[in-house]
């Protein structure tokens, strides 16, 4: 008879181990396998929260760790939610939420349907779209600023061909009233793919008999594309959008380098302000509670985020 | 809606999530208007209750 990789690996056990583990139940094995990633899960993850929520209750400094710290209860929540510079960036959150959402929706749907077409080069086309959502954000931010240069940027001169306008008459992130289109822009074109390849998942989960059924009750094509792309392809979009929301709201490395928050405060989303509070103010109570803030905000939208994904496997 | 509020009253799991996800979804349009201070304010309350409210009612059978 043939050895099984079971007797393979109990006669490889050293006799010593073998002894020791042979009174051992099943249920107490496992335990000893899973307790190293319990144990690093509540050392990396569990105790820095439960840390951080603790600290968010006190006036503790990171710069001055010698200093008093004293328990001030809800004093930093009540300062981080009567405090007009920190809701004006979340406005900030909001319009970059909002907009990037609504042209990646927009867009990532319209390409999907069209990628999903059979013609020739269609596997081609596909590499070459996904390839921005390929890119490091240091490495867009850092170009896209080449690129949005009113002197010798190639954004200002496609600009001025379709509009008429001087190419050095405007800077897309030196202007108040552009900047915050001017990170809309990148993150709409560096994360539209990734919309569109869960778009096109969407687009071929529909099996093509119900497209064929729908042909034979003389169904339109505009008719076809409300009542059976649009709903089927819903719960996908759904998951897009949640998806590029959470991580939206807490975007940092591509707006940094792109305008570093600026000019003044127009482009400093919450993240990037909680940085400041954090590591530049050295205000360590208050960020603290400013990241549980913003933690339980995306928990939040992460729970219906997994409530829509549930939703999506009982199809 | 009667369904909804059967299912309320009978502590179950679907209209009791659905309440908790419009809770949170409450405090984050307050987290984020730009119209009026005192919403931002209550904001946090709200996506908490609704957060933890959630993690409860997942509980509840369906």
């Amino acid at each position: 008879m043939s050895e099984t990789v079971m007797d393979r690996a109990a006669s490889a056990t050293p006799t010593k181990v073998a002894r020791r583990i042979k009174g051992l139940s099943d249920r107490t094995i496992a335990w000893i396998f899973v307790a190293p990633t319990v144990f690093l899960l509540l050392a990396v993850n569990i105790f820095p929260l439960i840390w951080t929520i603790r600290l968010s209750f006190t006036n503790f400094r990171a710069n001055r760790p010698n200093g008093e710290v004293e328990w001030i209860g809800l004093r930093n929540y009540q300062r981080i939610l009567t405090d007009s510079d920190v809701w004006l960036t979340m406005q900030a959150t909001a319009h970059f939420l909002f907009w990037t959402i609504f042209f990646q929706v927009i867009l990532g749907f319209a390409l999907a349907w069209l990628i999903n077409r059979k013609f020739k080069g269609n596997d081609l086309w596909t590499t070459i779209i996904v390839f921005p959502m390929m890119l490091s954000p240091a490495v867009v931010g850092n170009f896209w600023t080449f690129l949005y240069q009113p002197q010798i940027g190639l954004f200002n001169y496609v600009v001025a061909f379709f509009t008429g306008a001087d190419p050095a008459s405007f800077s897309m992130i030196g202007e108040v009233a552009l900047a915050p289109w001017a990170i809309v822009i990148v993150d709409t074109w560096m994360w539209t793919p990734f919309v569109m390849l869960i778009c096109l998942a969407g687009l071929r989960s529909i099996p093509d008999t119900i497209y064929e059924a729908a042909e034979c009750d003389r169904a339109s094509k505009w008719r076809q594309f409300w009542t059976i792309t649009v709903p089927m392809v819903l719960p996908f979009l759904m998951l897009a959008v949640l998806f590029r929301g959470i991580e939206n709201f807490k975007m940092f490395d591509l707006v940094v380098q792109l305008t570093g928050g600026g000019p003044g405060n127009t482009t400093t989303l919450t993240s990037i302000d909680l940085k400041r509070e954090a590591f530049e103010k050295w205000r360590t109570g208050f960020s603290s509670a400013y990241a549980i803030i913003l933690f339980v905000t995306v928990f939040g939208l992460a729970s219906i985020y997994v409530k829509a994904l549930n939703k999506v496997k009982e199809r | 809606m009667r369904d909804f509020v059967n299912g309320i009253l009978r502590l179950r799991r679907g209209p009791w999530e659905m309440v908790a996800s419009g809770l949170i979804a409450l405090g984050v349009v307050m987290l984020m208007q730009p119209f009026v201070l005192w919403a931002f304010t209550y904001s946090f309350i709200i996506t908490l209750t609704g957060t933890v409210m959630f993690i409860v009612v997942s509980h509840f059978p369906e």
